[in-house]
């Protein structure tokens, strides 16, 4: 056994007894010949994996900020009081157990569950009766579940849309019957595109990197790992346009010669599992995949797919070849970029879902077509995922440029007060920055924008978001392990009303801290919303702190520190 | 072997092309402080500790390879404040009870805080409840101290070459865990280099430890070392000309601090001469009746009286200090902030072997100060001025720091006078 195939082994075993037993761990770990300590280390990493038996139902719950705001308590409850299980506790009914999870790509029909990784979307106390009862009745999960498509609410007018136009299988690739991988690498160069996970990197200047390695063998990796909260765009890709994604990759294959893709797909999104293999197959088929692809001598190109098991780092690129590998999804030391150094060490190119779609279109519509759409730096149109407290969420394509303003009418924003770019390693705005461009020059968008009005508590925004990184950390960097524990624990302090305006500064100096000193992405900007937040929300703030000037005294919530005691006397006096 | 030349901190260093930046800064003389590197290992960029800016840009030192015209800057003000942060973190996320630790004195990330001059932390204390595994054969590992450097990870393994040790789950739950069938396999020399290599008290073999005493520790005495400055603290110059008023208090603590106090031998007399001490346990005076202009407090607020009078110093005293662990972090009386009260005061009045059979009542009357849920350091209930290390702290380093804060002169204390336990 190969140690790559360790996620698939250990998902099969999962699958099978419903956790991974002791006697599973032992056999991997001879076959791997390594310590078990190394296989528990892999196993307890992912969340999806559990060592303890479940029921024949395991439901996962978002527990997104829009969840929250949308009922998730509630929902909790039904589950817990249908179930007769709680939450996190294993071993209680033979049928169900339950557990939280982080946002599952449906921000736009929350409150949703996976059951069995079948979604189940917009839920109520009274929806949930009815499915725990089917269940119980011996009906089929996925005969009740919910087919969620993604909902398009906006494309531009047909001469800006990129993505969501007409598709014919193998459109893009056609060209590459006539031009060279360097003239292929050109185009894609001429029309600027940069890399829409969120890093803007230069995709043409990646591919070269790629074409230029001397690595025997080379990889290509589609990150369809979306795992930034409130994102949903890459599923949107995934549901309505699989084949351009594949093109994408199929295009930087033939532009740096790699034999071999893969597409990292999130668990969460297992559902599009059968319908994205259909579509490889269609592909291999029109001999789009597989050997001399095209016709074109010694152009091969094959594609597998490898579903996560629930661990939000592995979508930044070095913690998803590690993954790949089968180890902890842990982000490497930046030494090397993967175009020299990725997955076993041979030249990898990794893209985000999104950059491989638009990559295919540019080379189907030409660099001009794209270059006319967008800003200066800015070129085509990008997809967005709009969720929260407005009318139309779902699917916008926009024009680079457009903005938020724009944005908040269309989706009919009702009285927008806090809006979350990018997810929450992103940043916020406020309504004195609605008039600011999605674009690289401005506000360079992931493809999550959360609105939330002036009804909705920024504390429990934020809690919600240090909480999500203080379990997703990989916990190797103390900066970023511990940094989010301590932001933890200064929003409950702030919410115990007992915090002064240099507590507000420690969360500014310290999330400065973990920038600096983090190795990746996750920590470095984990503490940014909060720190933001309290420049751009002071009106919110000030009502929460007391002002504090050079010789302030700190403040002390007795009544708190004493209720402990109070609560057992109590209890001990009957 | 191509010679390089690179800047650190403006300053010109030469160096072999692709050497190590640790390595390289050192043979140019300058320290760049880690706790996960080791020369023979591949970096493992985890500790943070060695966090550098290579062309402006950050990263952790111990990964950076020298290169012609690299410009690194290693001891800039906002870098030296990142370390230290990162050593506080590593102190609040762990349970890190000095005093009674078997590595203390022996410890790289004590030495570390000693050499970064780490008095108290700016970060609260998480007191997450961690274990102590004592399950394998010749090593226990205490989770309260280990700061998942991965030291162990990539230098500890069996003769057949499987890992003995692992990190396991991910987040705040990560931890090193150990498996049991590959370290039965290591002989007494092997484990014995694991607690070696291990730069905290988190690798322990059984029975091996507290085998040095006091004085022979790795970083009890350094040869050479500097005083410590105490410039970092404000003079107090208010009551100048009349003779200054100090009070003192023990809160949660052993009265370990007031004893040190009395310490310094004839010194004393000279002490009484210039201040006068009032309300303290020393003098038996009970109730403030005069400002004073330093009150020195031992231990931490463990309940409402020890909350009250802190307050009461606070109003009272010009400049406050916490003396000693207790009163810097909870110190050893924390070790319950871990248990849920309830926990605590069943197992000491309902469960304890001497209370009585069927006992139902947790003492508590009126008269009586309530306990709080944790333990908490003085600055979480009122502002401190200054924080004394020490479990208890030496006597001069105590008496150097109030005669600094009241008189003119400038006054230091020995590098070994700085202490945690
Ligand atoms: C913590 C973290 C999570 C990330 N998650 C994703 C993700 O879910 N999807 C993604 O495409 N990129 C993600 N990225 C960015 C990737 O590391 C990488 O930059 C991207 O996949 C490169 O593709 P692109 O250039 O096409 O954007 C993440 C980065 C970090 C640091
Ligand atoms: S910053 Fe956080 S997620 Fe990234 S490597 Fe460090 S601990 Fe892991
Ligand atoms: S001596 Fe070291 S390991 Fe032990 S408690 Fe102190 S800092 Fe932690
Ligand atoms: S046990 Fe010791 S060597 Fe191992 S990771 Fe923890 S602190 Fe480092």
């Amino acid at each position: 056994m190969k140690r790559s195939r360790l996620l698939t082994r250990l998902w099969e075993f999962q699958n099978k007894y419903g956790y991974i037993p002791d006697v599973a761990i032992s056999e991997i770990a001879q076959k791997l010949r390594v310590s078990k300590i190394e296989i528990e280390g892999v196993v307890s990493f992912y969340h999806f994996f559990h060592r303890q038996p479940t029921g024949k139902y395991i439901i996962y719950l978002s527990s997104s900020i829009i969840s929250e705001f949308k009922g998730l308590n509630e929902i909790k409850t039904a589950f817990e009081k249908e179930t007769g299980c709680t939450f996190g506790v294993y071993n209680q009914h033979p049928l169900f157990s339950l557990f939280e999870t982080s946002c599952i790509g449906l921000s736009d029909q929350e409150p949703a569950a996976l059951i069995n990784f079948y979604p189940f979307t917009n839920l109520t106390p009274k929806k949930v009766a009815s499915i725990i009862q089917d269940l119980k009745n011996g009906i089929q999960v996925d005969s009740i579940a919910n087919k969620p498509a993604s909902k398009i609410q906006f494309i531009p007018s047909e001469e800006k849309t990129v993505f969501f136009r007409d598709y014919h299988l193998g459109n893009s690739l056609e060209n590459l019957k006539y031009l060279d991988a360097n003239e292929v690498l050109d185009i894609i160069s001429d029309a600027e595109l940069t890399g829409r996970g969120g890093a803007f990197f230069p995709t043409a200047q990646k591919w070269m990197y790629g074409k230029n390695a001397t690595s025997e063998l080379k990889y290509i990796i589609c990150n369809a790992d979306e795992g930034e909260p409130g994102t949903f765009k890459d599923k949107a890709l995934i549901q309505n346009l699989p084949g351009l994604i594949i093109e994408g990759m199929i295009i930087s294959a033939y532009i740096s010669g790699a034999q071999k893709g893969f597409i990292y797909l999130r668990a969460e999104y297992s559902y599009l599992l059968a319908k994205l293999k259909a579509t490889l197959v269609k592909f291999q088929k029109h001999n789009l995949l597989g050997k001399n692809i095209l016709k074109i001598p010694n152009f091969n190109f094959d594609i597998e797919i490898q579903l996560g098991a629930g661990a939000y780092v592995c979508g930044a690129e070095t913690a998803l070849i590690e993954s790949l590998e089968g180890k902890r999804g842990e982000p490497r030391i930046r030494n090397s970029f993967p175009t020299e150094r990725g997955f076993n060490n041979h030249a990898t190119i990794v893209n985000n879902v999104e950059t491989f779609a638009m990559a295919a279109r540019i080379i189907e519509l030409g660099s001009e077509y794209i270059s006319k759409i967008g800003t200066k730096n800015s070129k085509g149109t990008k997809l967005l995922s709009v969720a929260g407290d407005i009318a139309k969420p779902g699917i916008y394509e926009i024009e680079w440029g457009t903005t938020v303003e724009e944005l908040l009418n269309r989706c009919e924003a009702n009285a927008p007060y806090f809006v979350q770019i990018s997810g929450p390693s992103g940043e916020c705005i406020n309504a004195t920055e609605f008039n600011r461009k999605f674009c690289q020059e401005d506000l360079a968008c992931g493809g999550s924008v959360m609105i939330f009005n002036r009804s909705r508590s920024i504390l429990q925004i934020l809690e919600n978001f240090i909480q999500f990184f203080k379990n997703e950390s990989c916990g190797n960097c103390t900066p970023c392990r511990a940094g989010n524990q301590i932001l933890f624990e200064k929003i409950q302090k702030i919410k115990r009303g007992i915090c002064t305006t240099d507590d507000l500064k420690d969360v500014q100096k310290w999330a400065q801290i973990m920038k600096l000193t983090s190795r990746c992405g996750l920590g470095q900007f984990s503490g940014k919303t909060f720190s933001m937040a309290i420049d751009k929300f002071d009106d919110y703030f000030n009502l929460k702190v007391t002002t504090c000037s050079d010789n302030c005294n700190v403040e002390f919530d007795i009544e708190q520190a004493i209720s402990d005691y109070e609560q057992v006397v109590k209890n001990t006096q009957l | 072997m191509e010679t390089i030349t690179f800047k650190i901190d403006g300053r010109n260093c030469t160096a072999e092309k692709g050497q190590n930046l640790i390595e390289a800064a050192k043979q140019n003389g300058i320290f760049i402080p880690t706790l996960c590197h080791f020369k023979h290992l591949n970096p493992l960029g985890s500790c943070r500790v060695c966090t550098v800016k290579n062309n402006g840009h950050t990263i952790a030192g111990c990964i950076v390879k020298v290169a012609e015209g690299m410009n690194i800057e290693v001891n800039t003000p906002e870098l030296l404040d990142a370390r230290k942060a990162i050593l506080e973190m590593m102190f609040v996320e762990g349970n890190h009870f000095c005093p009674s630790c078997e590595k203390s004195g022996d410890c790289d990330m004590q030495n570390l805080a000693y050499e970064t001059g780490i008095r108290y932390t700016r970060f609260p204390h998480l007191f997450v409840d961690r274990i102590v595994d004592a399950h394998p054969k010749r090593i226990a590992v205490n989770q309260n101290r280990c700061i998942k450097c991965q030291r162990c990870i990539e230098e500890v393994n069996t003769n057949d070459g499987y890992k003995v040790f692992q990190l396991t789950e991910k987040g705040n739950k990560t931890q090193v865990s150990i498996d049991y069938e590959q370290e039965a396999k290591l002989s007494a020399a092997e484990a014995e280099h694991a607690m070696h290599i291990c730069p905290t008290g988190s690798i322990l073999v059984k029975g091996k430890t507290f085998s040095k005493p006091f004085g022979d520790r790795a970083f009890d005495y350094k040869l050479g070392r500097k005083d410590i400055s105490l410039n970092d603290i404000k003079k107090h110059t208010t009551t100048k000309g009349s003779k200054k008023r100090i009070a003192t208090t023990s809160l949660a603590g052993c009265f370990g601090c007031h004893m040190s106090l009395l310490d310094i031998d004839l010194g004393l007399l000279d002490v009484i001469e210039l201040v006068d001490i009032h309300k303290s346990p020393l003098t038996d005076i009970k109730k403030f009746t005069e400002r004073c202009d330093i009150g020195l407090i031992e231990g931490g607020c463990c309940n409402t009286d020890n909350v009250e009078v802190l307050r009461e110093f606070r109003k009272n005293c010009d400049i406050l200090i916490s003396v000693g662990e207790c009163a810097i972090w909870g110190g050893l009386p924390a070790m319950r902030n871990t248990v849920p009260l309830e926990a605590c005061l069943s197992e000491a009045y309902l469960n304890s072997m001497t209370s009585e059979e069927g006992e139902t009542i947790i003492p508590n009357h009126e008269d009586i100060p309530k306990i709080l849920n944790n333990v908490y350091a003085n600055h979480d209930v009122v502002k401190i001025d200054y924080h004394i290390p020490g479990c208890p702290p030496n006597a001069n380093h105590i008496w150097n720091v109030v005669k600094h804060i009241l008189f003119e002169e400038e006054y230091t204390i020995a590098y070994s006078e700085f202490k945690y336990d």
